[in-house]
């Protein structure tokens, strides 16, 4: 579970650098924008069946690889 | 905006001075129980007491005042009240009841944004329904509160925190905008002695900075426009208004919400703050990042961010960059719409859909943008570029183009 999450953020952010470094900022970095992450929520609740509603954290909570990995896992388990 | 600070200034300047009305953050009799709210709250922080029960009061008792010679505001802000509360309370049921029924939901939100449509349509009209100041703030509270409920972030509501939450003054007219749930939280949230007394110190820093920014520096600018605004205005004298407009709105807007910010610290509610050096800006991006900070990221969180996984799952756009240009459309039209329904507004809106649009393409196109962006000329010649398309949309926004 924990590489497709990352394989889709990788897809989502066209760099596969976040698999590899998880502690990556992604935000101010540029990896990842308001669309990337609209987009990610999307292919995470279609192909995962993980539900993460977009105004439910605020960005400095997931802005690493590891952060995003850590609230799929979190709610995966629920 | 729904302010309207520069149309209704002049009256309102008079209004200050004549000291005949009670309204949020103008007055010397607002400013006298405001004072009088900070001493009991500086004793109850003090006390370690959390904010609870006299942020409810307060607000309470600022509103009877306010609104106490204005008897139609009055009755409409208790009608919508009674219309929202009821709305949440009956879509907490249904929720329960059928789960994330769409079709319900979309019911909902339509019922929800009846009193402001109405107002904002009736003002056309020169009519006032639902007319009362608060309104346009309010309606984003009230929309936060239903979306999130659909989500399943929020499960339970208590009519006292909601209360709370629509009425608490410091942000009741013009924001910011804060959420529900991390208002909740503050308002429970025990600090020790030294926490909430240094939340208070840097409340009262925000305060007195924001009367600064408001009383004076806003009035200087005002002043420059108004001897820039003559019946025999050449080019130069309109380039001159709309920096001196730009910057007179900034002082006052940024000013105002330091206030409420700085009175929400020492009652101990953390209020998000609304700008970060808009004037620093290096892109249209980065000002809406630091440009009414709650609203903009009230619209991404609830407009934009929503338009794009609607449309991705229903694949109405060919590509990725379609969908991110007219979702920018869409986000920034509705925003000027919110501001007021005439052209002034509406342009303003989709002038700034349109250069977020042309941002977006620019940046994810151009291989000579990705080349230099980090380059500081370029850095510099973007800040400059970026800067007097600022200007132009506050120039629209004042009304004074249409």
């Amino acid at each position: 579970m924990e590489e497709k999450i990352l394989e889709l953020l990788a897809q989502i952010c066209e760099d596969d650098a976040v698999k590899e470094d998880t502690q990556m900022e992604l935000f101010e970095s540029g990896m990842l924008d308001s669309l990337g992450f609209a987009e990610f929520l999307v292919e995470l609740e279609d192909q995962c069946g993980i539900v993460i509603s977009p105004s439910e954290v605020e960005r400095k909570d997931i802005d690493t690889p590891a952060k995003i990995l850590t609230l799929a896992m979190e709610r995966a388990e629920k | 905006m729904a302010r309207q600070t520069v149309k209704l200034l002049p009256e309102r300047r008079c209004e200050t001075y004549m000291m005949t009305v009670f309204d949020y953050y103008q007055g010397t009799l607002f400013f006298s129980l405001l004072v009088l709210l900070l001493i009991i709250s500086v004793i109850r922080g003090a006390a370690e007491k959390p904010a609870g029960g006299f942020a409810l009061l307060s607000s309470v008792l600022t509103a009877v005042f306010v609104f106490a010679g204005k008897a139609d505001q009055a009755c409409w802000l208790l009608v919508s009240l009674a219309w929202y509360l009821g709305l949440i309370l009956l879509w907490q049921y249904e929720r329960k009841k059928r789960g994330r029924a769409e079709c319900l939901y979309h019911v909902v939100l339509v019922l929800s944004l009846v009193p402001l449509i109405c107002c904002k349509v009736s003002g056309l009209l020169h009519a006032s329904l639902f007319a009362f100041t608060g309104i346009s703030y309010l309606t984003f509270r009230v929309v936060q509160i239903l979306i999130e409920m659909y989500d399943g972030v929020i499960t339970r509501v208590r009519v006292r925190d909601i209360l709370t939450f629509f009425l608490f003054f410091p942000s009741f007219s013009s924001g910011p905008i804060d959420r529900s749930r991390r208002f909740e939280e503050d308002l429970t949230k025990r600090r020790t002695r030294e926490e909430a007394l240094s939340l208070t110190a840097d409340g009262f820093v925000q305060l007195l900075s924001g009367m600064i920014y408001k009383f004076i520096l806003a009035g200087v600018f005002f002043k420059a426009m108004a001897f820039l605004d003559t019946p025999d205005a050449v080019w130069y004298h309109r380039i001159g208004y709309a920096y001196a407009y730009g910057l007179y709105l900034f002082f006052d807007f940024a000013g105002y919400s330091r206030m409420a910010v700085g009175t929400a610290y020492v009652m101990g509610i953390e209020l998000p703050g609304n700008f970060r050096a808009p004037f620093l800006a290096v892109d249209m991006r980065d000002f809406w990042d630091r440009w009414h900070i709650t609203l903009s990221h009230w619209f991404r969180d609830f407009v934009f961010t929503r338009f794009v996984m609607y449309s991705t799952r229903r694949k109405w756009f060919r590509d990725r960059l379609t969908r991110a240009c007219v979702g920018f459309m869409v986000n920034m039209g509705i925003m000027g719409l919110w501001h007021g329904l005439t052209p002034a507004y509406i342009l303003y809106g989709l002038y700034h859909g349109v250069l977020l649009a042309v941002t977006e393409v620019y940046q994810k196109k151009s291989s000579f943008y990705k080349k230099n962006k980090n380059r500081k000329c370029y850095r510099l010649v973007s800040w400059f570029v970026t800067m007097q398309m600022v200007f132009f949309g506050f120039y629209i926004f004042s009304g004074q183009l249409i």
